[in-house]
């Protein structure tokens, strides 16, 4: 194990034992090495909710990688973020059904209501805005999703009463 | 009386989940079991019917009537009229749609004009259930392959029946599959390319949704044919409801025995493993996904050695796209002959497109191949829903985009070739007079920009210079060789780009050059002057400054 129990994160204190045990369990149910790489980062995300610095040393030495292909990886694909996220991120699709249909209309309310910019947090951790590639729901453009909520046929008169359902 | 009288299939996917199908499903079966009809009446969880913006969707079978844009106050009503009474429901009964055919017409059914080979089950039965599945003629066509034929028969009749990969480039997938086979090694792999990228599109997504044992059946029969032993699909990380069903439907066929060791008492085993991807475009490219998998930067490979030889692990790797491995299934229980009377000789069978833009019924359809665009937009899109036609384009962002000219030209690989065109990878996006082009332009090269893995110069670099030209066109102040330069650099692109992704914007830029040329040549601002260039180090340091 590293150091890296103590260390401060998203979690705010609570990504205690628990959670790096679970993520051990993970890596140790999967063969070691760099073939598993994607799918325990993946789980990693899912368990903190980012990837700070401290999980790529914990990950690369756990399946015996340099940490310089780790952070490579995790930069390389879009899901995987370095950044802590808030408690809900909203994902607005960028895909050209959604633009056709004005996404970008509603990336500009979103933006300006949060006060934030695309890839931000806001200050009480409560959204995070990122933008996506086609989600594959074209169908009820333009659409975001909040956390693995989709939302269909946004406008952004619409968007309060998205946005209050999370707190 | 135990006899069900009524079955109410739900579709639960990923368009109807979101309108809430899951609510609506519960409440239905709280109400008819409220009323005691329990036992006469059934409610079903099922895959996509195709619409894809009609709410929730419930079929009622025997009567094939399918009811759309549901909410909660309709279920009661729905139940007490129809249920009860035996009255249909008028207000949210859906006009022309295509309701699920009914199960004993299967002959009829693959002949007719709406005849469907890879969406046959989809909407039909339950996905989360392999049993029904297996009574609907699942795993027979693996069984026959298994205890009739050997693996050479298997591409033999691959190539009788002339299926082409339906991911896009159209390559014969019996001579893919050729070429994997003879192949000397430790161990194979076939992998089912789930990486869904290219926006607007979808088919792969509600293929598995709807019907994941139909891709399990045909990756085990590619298997036995190129003597593979294991599968994977690797999966988009945010098609959740894909990765679940998929993962259910494993776990089902291996306990049926569909999966895993000595299939139908032969002495061939067949594993499929998940492996979820995490959002990377490239990654749709074969090679690129073989090094995703790998847990590596899904930076595409140099080709030759192709895949059929150098693969997964370095090991020989067939990689076919969801929608091709789902008809071969269709194709071993009812014969290669019979996929070749199909569509158009030159791409027999099928495809399966998700229509979308200004149409008055967006979703997902399978339609023989040589059927046009003006047929498509009209008969199963149900017409412009304002405004005209103005342009289209025609598998995702990398494809091309078609001026009403190209209305009448048949849908398939060989006669879009002859005019200069390919069919991509099944979106086509219908727009009417409101967008402009120029705007389109920059947004499809803005998600090239962005996606570009930066491994060769050409793609890194050139698609920066085509975001910017395109931008300025945008803005209506391009310089007067912009438009030239444009096409300069895509098609240079296009012959020195290292992969399929790197070569793609050319596909968009001339096309649109072809049929919108004064559009374009109206984001060109006559007095617009280019900066000059810097031609010494002084002078870039100055820029700099």
């Amino acid at each position: 194990m590293t150091d890296s129990n103590t260390t401060a994160c998203a979690c705010e204190g609570q990504c205690n034992a628990a959670v790096w045990n679970e993520l051990d369990e993970f890596i140790a149910s999967h063969e070691r090495g760099r073939n598993s790489l994607i799918q325990v980062l993946h789980k990693a995300q899912e368990l903190f909710g980012y990837l700070p610095p401290d999980v790529h040393q914990h990950v690369a030495d756990q399946l015996g990688l340099p940490v310089s292909e780790v952070l490579g990886v995790v930069t390389f694909y879009h899901y995987f973020s370095m950044q802590p996220r808030g408690r809900h991120t909203i994902n607005v699709c960028m895909g050209t059904a959604c633009y056709v249909r004005g996404a970008k209309k509603v990336l500009e309310a979103l933006q300006e209501k949060l006060g934030i910019k695309m890839g931000e947090t806001t200050p009480d951790r409560r959204f995070s805005i990122t933008t996506q590639r086609c989600f594959g729901a074209c169908g009820l453009a333009p659409v975001i999703m909040v956390n693995s909520d989709v939302h269909g046929r946004v406008t952004a008169n619409k968007l309060t009463g998205i946005l209050n359902q999370y707190e | 009386m135990s006899r069900t009288r009524i079955f109410v299939l739900i579709a639960i996917d990923a368009n109807t989940v979101i309108a809430g199908a899951r609510e609506i499903k519960n409440c239905f079966s709280a109400e008819i079991g409220r009323l005691g009809l329990s036992d006469e009446v059934q409610v079903i969880e099922t895959g996509s019917f195709g619409p894809a913006d009609a709410g929730v969707l419930a079929a009622v079978q025997p009567d094939g009537l399918v009811y759309g844009n549901l909410t909660m106050d309709d279920v009661p009503r729905i139940v007490a009229e129809h249920f009860v009474k035996g009255r249909v429901y008028q207000r949210r009964l859906l006009e022309g749609e295509v309701p699920p055919p009914a199960p004993d017409d299967a002959d009829a059914r693959h002949t007719q004009r709406h005849g469907r080979i890879v969406l046959e089950n989809c909407g039909r039965i339950d996905p989360e259930r392999i049993e029904e599945y297996i009574a609907n003629d699942g795993y027979l066509g693996l069984g026959r392959v298994l205890t009739e034929m050997t693996p050479t028969q298997v591409i033999d009749e691959i190539k009788t029946s002339g299926l082409r990969g339906r991911g896009g480039a159209g390559f014969p997938t019996g001579l893919k599959w050729a070429f994997c086979a003879p192949v000397k090694a430790r161990e194979k792999y076939v992998i089912c390319n789930a990486d869904e990228g290219e926006p607007g599109t979808f088919k792969d997504r509600l293929i598995m949704e709807g019907d994941p044992h139909k891709v399990l059946e045909g990756m085990a029969i590619c298997g036995y044919a190129i003597g593979a032993a294991r599968g994977y699909i690797y999966i988009r990380g945010e098609y959740r409801l894909s990765i679940d069903r998929m993962q259910r439907a494993i776990e089902q066929a291996r306990k049926f025995g569909m999966l895993g060791r000595k299939l139908f008492g032969s002495d061939f085993n067949f594993n499929v493993e998940i492996r979820k991807g995490a959002g990377a475009y490239v990654c749709g490219e074969e090679t690129a996904l073989i090094e995703s998998m790998e847990g590596k930067r899904g930076l595409p490979r140099l080709k030759p050695p192709f895949p059929a030889q150098v693969g997964f692990r370095g090991r020989p790797t067939n990689v076919n796209n969801v929608e091709t491995l789902a008809n071969v299934p269709v194709i071993m229980r009812r014969g290669g002959e019979w996929f070749r009377g199909l569509g158009t000789p030159g791409t027999p069978g099928t495809k399966v497109y998700t229509i979308l833009g200004h149409i008055r019924r967006p979703g997902l359809i399978e339609v023989p191949t040589g059927v046009t665009l003006r047929e498509i937009i009209n008969e199963y899109g149900g017409g412009m829903q304002a405004g005209s036609f103005h342009m289209a384009q025609l598998g995702g962002t990398a494809g091309d985009i078609l001026g009403a000219e190209m209305l009448d030209v048949p849908l398939d690989y060989d006669a879009l070739q002859k005019v200069g065109h390919v069919l991509g990878s099944g979106a086509i996006l219908i727009m009417n007079e409101t967008v402009n082009l120029r705007d389109f332009l920059h947004v499809c090269l803005r998600f090239f920009y962005h996606e570009s893995c930066g491994r060769c110069n050409p793609c890194r670099n050139g698609m920066r210079v085509l975001r910017d030209i395109t931008g300025r066109l945008k803005d209506g102040c391009a310089y007067r060789d912009d438009p030239l330069l444009m096409q300069e650099v895509a098609l240079m692109l296009k012959s020195s780009a290292f992969c399929p992704l790197g070569q793609s914007p050319a596909a968009p830029i001339m096309s649109a050059w072809r049929y919108f040329r004064d559009e374009i040549m109206l984001g060109v601002d006559a007095q617009a002057v280019r900066p000059r260039q810097p031609r010494n180090r002084r002078e870039t340091l100055q820029a700099a400054v």
